[in-house]
């Protein structure tokens, strides 16, 4: 049995009187992807930003393998470098080329020296089939290798955990295959993932777990075989027969 | 004595005072640096009194005119037992000045940080100062940089009010070689002409530090 | 209580002074508004002619020579070429035709923010060049200018000061009377006048921000605060 590398028991967020997440239990396996799906405004983004603290709960608990990173003792920023997020908007930062972006956190978090923080740079960004643009500035590429920069700047600080809020919905059709590849092959070679998605076909293909998500809790969660053509849900059924027409083809 | 001889002849005057229009520039933005970005902190970071203090400083001095602010550092403050030499008061009062407003371009440029930048670097684990001085800082020099052009021309020109003071810049030596050979249409015509040309020397100049700090999309 | 005295006494004269800033102010911004917004217009719609040769170099001048040279230049320039005007008027010249160049550029960036599809729109339904502006591009070009336009007045009230350098008895020079025949408190003095000029400013402002909100259309918001050429001084 694979260890247990991120457990959430509980969670619970509130925003003025709007109750974001009631109440959120799941854990994830090393090694493992998890995607959790659901329709817009029930707290997937939420749950993600909870766990690595940008949005602190108001209730629960959250551990990463054996530390508890809800314990207001835990110290926050070193339980950040160690679970990389990617955004939907990438959030790259403007003022740094391409390798300063990535690199950027092993120099001031983890004080890495320049020789070794380039290397590993370089390497994470070749995994991104980013090597060459190392030069360039943000605003200079696509979405899709703005994502991947993204994805390569979470790499570089060896996470034990990467989680994604919605890494392709803000990308142009014809750029999100890069980004699913990039991701896809990191499952392969066992990252453990914790993906906010609309990417059905993804998340059939890649996911050991679906969480489908609605209104702050979880309606169900399974293996993608027995979410996607076996669940107990109607409203899970009715949710991935919507997608499905919306998305058309790619969930096949 | 034709117009090319007389702008010969009162050459050398003149450009003893555009130097220290340059000087009086120069030393003003630096004031303004250094008053002006603990402001613009004050304004974006500060807690309540800190605001107040910052902000009633802004507005009152982009509220008055800069000749009444030389006028009350250069005749006012002897009333007080202050005696400053027109350099001095034209300088400090340039420096306030400019203060004021380099702090209403660095707030802007605090506030034109995306958040998001933000949240991306605490999620790689940084702490706040280290996301302020290796993301936030950086940004806000690249987006100053346009108004501070600007603002060292606006002073380049603007320092002509320390004539009214009396200190020895470029109009009031125009003012003294027209007291003695009463061509004072002509000494100005040549001291607008010397302002055109430092005015796009220095604009060229910016031009060229602005691209070279350049960086796409920011 | 002698300070007090002081200034009830001076009053008066600030008052008058206050008058003459003001209509100073009023000439200035008038006759910046119409050739500023002539000036735009030729520079957006104009031929290569008049941009180049006219109207570029007389911005150019208007803005790079400070407000002081150029009203030395018209106050003195009137005996050079013995033409008898006042320094009121000389004031005005420099001042009105300085303000001018600087409106000129702020209506000019509004008129282009405005885009070309209205243009298009506006001679598509049959209008002529001079309908077009005068019904489509200017009543919204001037609505987007009214941010710059608040800045633009506060910079002329506050550089109508120097109309004090060639003699005119605008506020700071009654005040600089007062400091003469009393051998009074300087820095009493130019407080107050400073003091006046600040609420000149500020209730300037107050009122151009009255009209921004009056005049504002739905879903056609001006923007103020992020716009950073309102920051600016110009």
């Amino acid at each position: 049995m694979p260890n247990v590398i991120l457990r959430a028991e509980n969670v619970y967020k509130k925003y003025g009187k709007l109750e974001v997440l009631k109440g959120i239990s799941f854990q994830v396996k090393q090694g493992e992807t998890t995607v959790i799906i659901g329709p817009s405004g029930t707290g997937k983004s939420t749950l993600l930003t909870c766990i690595n603290q940008l949005t602190p709960p108001d209730k629960g608990h959250i551990w990463l393998e054996d530390t508890e990173i809800t314990n207001p003792n835990t110290d926050i920023n070193i339980i950040r470098s160690s679970i990389g997020m990617v955004f939907q908007h990438f959030n790259l930062f403007t003022h740094l080329s391409v390798l300063d972006n990535v690199r950027i956190g092993l120099l001031v978090v983890k004080k890495t020296p320049m020789k070794e923080a380039t290397e590993i740079s370089m390497g994470k960004l070749n995994e991104v089939g980013l090597g060459d643009k190392i030069d360039a500035y943000p605003a200079e590429l696509s979405g899709g290798q703005q994502q991947r920069v993204s994805i390569a700047r979470a790499l570089a600080m060896n996470p034990k955990l990467i989680l994604f809020d919605e890494p392709t919905s803000a990308l142009d059709p014809e750029l999100i295959g890069e980004v699913l590849n990039v991701m896809t092959k990191l499952a392969e070679i066992g990252m453990t993932m914790v993906v906010v998605s609309h990417e059905m076909g993804f998340a059939r293909a890649v996911a050991n777990d679906i969480i489908f998500m609605e209104k702050g809790v979880i309606v169900e969660e399974g293996k993608p075989d027995k979410m996607f053509n076996d669940s107990e849900n109607p409203r899970t059924r009715e949710f991935l027969h919507k997608i499905t027409e919306l998305y058309g083809g790619k969930t096949e | 004595m034709s117009f090319l001889m007389l702008a010969l002849d009162i050459m050398p005057k003149l450009l003893e005072g555009a130097i220290v229009t340059i000087e009086l520039t120069i030393i003003a933005i630096m004031i303004g640096i250094f008053i002006g970005i603990p402001v613009a902190m004050g304004r974006v970071y500060g807690n309540k009194p800190v605001y107040a203090i910052c902000t009633f400083f802004v507005e009152i001095i982009r509220g008055t005119p800069l000749l009444t602010q030389l006028f009350i550092l250069y005749f006012g403050l002897p009333s007080i037992g202050i005696m400053l030499s027109p350099f001095m008061a034209a300088m400090i009062g340039l420096g306030i000045n400019s203060a004021a407003y380099q702090a209403e371009y660095f707030r802007g440029a605090i506030q034109s940080v995306k958040k998001e930048q933000l949240i991306a670097a605490y999620s790689i684990g940084m702490n706040q100062m280290q996301a302020i001085r290796h993301i936030i800082l950086p940004q806000m020099f690249r987006l100053v940089i346009p108004s501070w052009s600007n603002e060292l021309i606006y002073l380049l020109k603007y320092s002509s009010m320390a004539y009214m003071i009396q200190a020895p810049e470029i109009m009031s030596q125009g003012r003294l070689i027209a007291s003695r050979n009463f061509r004072t249409f002509e000494v100005f015509i040549i001291v607008a002409l010397i302002y055109l040309v430092l005015v796009s020397i220095l604009s060229k100049i910016l031009d060229m530090v602005e691209n070279k700090f350049r960086i796409p999309g920011l | 209580m002698d300070q007090l005295n002081l200034i009830w006494q001076g009053l008066p004269s600030l008052l008058s002074g206050t008058l003459v800033t003001i209509t100073l102010t009023i000439y200035f911004l008038a006759l910046g508004f119409i050739l500023g917004i002539l000036l735009a217009l030729g520079r957006v719609y104009g031929s290569n002619f008049l941009k180049l040769l006219i109207i570029r170099p007389f911005e150019r001048f208007f803005r790079a020579v400070p407000a002081l040279v150029l009203l030395f230049l018209f106050y003195f320039g009137s005996s050079f070429f013995h033409v008898e005007i006042s320094a009121f008027m000389a004031a005005i010249l420099a001042m009105g035709l300085r303000s001018a160049a600087y409106q000129s550029q702020i209506f000019r960036g509004a008129i282009q923010s405005i885009g070309k599809g209205q243009m298009k729109a506006a001679r598509s339904i049959g209008m002529n060049t001079f309908q077009s502006i005068r019904y489509i591009i200017l009543p919204q070009a001037l609505r987007l200018s009214i941010p710059s336009w608040a800045n633009e007045y506060a910079v002329v009230l506050k550089d109508s000061s120097l109309a004090y350098a060639v003699g005119v008895t605008e506020l700071l020079r009654q005040g600089r009377y007062i400091v003469a025949r009393t051998f009074g408190n300087a820095l009493l003095i130019y407080t107050v006048c400073a003091l006046i000029y600040f609420i000149l400013v500020f209730v300037g402002n107050q009122t151009l921000k009255i009209l921004e909100e009056k005049y504002k259309i739905p879903g056609y918001e001006i923007k103020t605060k992020k716009d950073q050429s309102v920051l600016e001084r110009i």
